[in-house]
């Protein structure tokens, strides 16, 4: 059982210092700040190695900071073998929403990086089948943005009150 | 329009189940590609009871008013909702919550869990045409309504926790009309069990079918009864214990192949069922913890304004692990708030337990892993 801090320094020591930093808010939980181009391997290394085991991948959302401008992607990952827990966070510039596809290695992904297509447009490379999930496919935007607007007729209906 | 007719494969046919469809259990449209009567591929469409709670959600200006909401996702189980909401906001705020609160949280809890794993089975009976079980669990399902009824004001939608309490305390007699369903409750589980568990035409449609195994309901990310029914002992109660669970004695019943293969539909089943005595057990526990004196509202805060920070919680609702993300900025709105539901992700896993059976299993699949779809859409 490990804890974030121990995770991070384990990690540091696999894939060389400077690439990932530990931050956290003034309450709650820390996480893990990951460039989008490390995502895949890294995930791959955190589910086989054997001190690390992450099997389960509890929860993946999709973020937009409007300040920013940026997109977030944060993956809860559990180990149901050694009971240890790690929040990943990924940001990508809204311009070039692309963060690599994790569905090849935890399979809950599929769904998850869909939805977050869908709600937020991060566009997942490599990802089999990623096209909208709660939505209709010729809906218009990405209604978690904090700007976005709603259309307001979706196929001659209206959209409003 | 030659081309089209060219690629076109004969002996396949397309078909779609739903979105109006009995045995969906909702709104839900499952594309079958059929050969004959078996399935090669399967492919569910959601989303037609999307109302994107999530984005209502950031648009509310107290973390309060998101509760209501909550209950609208699991509609079946809206205390199991608002329990997991409550607990992440707890949790985020590092609010203590007085003893008697907990203690009626997990009553509530483990009643709605019973209420919501009756018309679990008796769906699920009814989509392999066994008629009467249904009524029986409902007649049961209901007198668990009636004691919510009593104490909340609603039968299905409660919006009953607060953040740091409860809504109002529990109504006079709440402790007796408990105590009172669960002495005429014990023995209507044997006698679900004669009826439906043990029928030979049930253990015949549900043997064998759906087979879910080990590592890939993991992989999959499955939990509660589902992950159960494959043989994993994971309940969030006791592997991640939160409110007051660590006080009391229970077990976790897991699926054991008894009638087949190891986490067959069978097995999903017979979790749902063994858990309701375990729900049993606790509520006698807890009533006779429940401390007498205390007031409900005592913690709950005047104003949440939690700062910069972001907490996933996660509690095992009747479905599974129903987990909430929240992210906060320092003002009276929450920033994002995702709801990681457990239907969502069983959802997801029936193209691959479904992929070769008949289209009548199709049903005792759906029905096993027993999705809500206010849940899947949010």
């Amino acid at each position: 059982m490990k804890k974030p801090e121990e995770i991070l320094e384990y990690l540091n020591q696999k894939f060389g210092e400077d690439q990932l930093t530990l931050e956290r808010g003034d309450i709650g939980e820390p996480w893990i700040l990951v460039p989008a181009s490390m995502i895949r391997d890294l995930s791959k290394f955190l589910r086989d190695d054997s001190e690390l085991r992450f099997d389960m991948l509890m929860c993946l959302s999709g973020l937009h900071y409007l300040k920013e401008e940026e997109l977030g992607v944060v993956y809860h990952l559990h180990s149901t073998k050694l009971d240890h827990y790690v929040t990943l966070k990924v940001r990508v510039p809204v311009e070039e929403p692309e963060v690599p596809s994790v569905e090849s290695i935890w399979k809950t992904a599929d769904w998850h990086e869909r939805e977050a297509w869908d709600m937020v447009g991060v566009v997942f490379d490599k990802h089999p089948n990623l096209k909208r999930i709660l939505l209709p496919d010729d809906w218009i935007g990405h209604p978690l943005r904090k700007d976005y607007v709603q259309q307001e007729f979706y196929q001659g209906i209206p959209t409003g009150e | 329009m030659v081309e089209i007719l060219d690629n076109i494969d004969q002996r396949e046919m397309v078909i779609n189940m739903g979105p109006q469809h009995p045995s969906t259990h909702g709104v839900l449209r499952l594309e079958l590609v059929l050969d004959g009567e078996i399935i090669k591929k399967v492919t569910p469409n959601i989303g037609y009871l999307h109302r994107c709670f999530e984005k209502y959600a950031e648009q509310m200006d107290d973390y309060s008013k998101v509760i209501p909401y909550t209950d609208r996702m699991d509609y079946v189980s809206a205390i199991n909702q608002e329990h997991g909401y409550v607990l992440a906001m707890e949790r985020l705020l590092e609010i203590d919550v007085p003893e008697r609160v907990e203690y009626i949280r997990v009553i509530m809890a483990e009643l709605q869990r019973i209420a919501s794993h009756l018309l679990g089975i008796g769906a699920f009976g009814l989509d392999l045409g066994a008629f009467t079980p249904f009524l029986y669990c409902f007649t049961e399902r209901e007198k668990i309504l009636d004691i919510f009824e009593r104490t909340t004001g609603a039968r299905l939608l409660y919006n009953y926790m607060a953040v740091g309490g409860l809504m109002k305390d529990v109504h006079p007699e709440f402790k007796t009309d408990t105590a009172d369903f669960l002495k005429t409750f014990r023995p209507k589980i044997k006698e679900l069990n004669d009826l439906l568990s043990y029928n030979d035409i049930f253990i015949k449609r549900t043997a064998n079918i759906g087979v879910l195994p080990k590592q890939v309901a993991i992989n999959y990310g499955a939990s509660g009864p589902v992950l159960r029914g494959s043989g994993v002992q994971w309940d969030l109660r006791k592997n991640d214990p939160y409110s007051i669970y660590e006080k009391f004695d229970f077990e976790i019943p897991v699926g054991m192949g008894e009638m087949g293969t190891l986490g067959d539909c069978w097995d999903r089943y017979i979790v749902r069922v063994r858990e309701m005595e375990q729900s049993l057990r606790i509520i006698e526990q807890a009533l006779d913890g429940l401390p007498e004196e205390g007031d409900v509202t005592e913690a709950v805060p005047k104003r949440i304004r939690p700062k910069n920070g972001s907490i996933y919680t996660r509690s095992e609702s009747p479905r599974g692990e129903l987990g909430y993300y929240i992210e906060s900025n320092n003002s009276a709105s929450p920033y994002r708030v995702k709801a990681r539901a457990p239907s969502f992700v069983h959802l997801g896993m029936l193209p691959a337990i479904s992929k070769g059976s008949l289209i009548a299993d199709l049903v005792a699949i759906v029905g096993s892993i027993d999705i809500v779809l206010g849940e899947v859409d949010r």
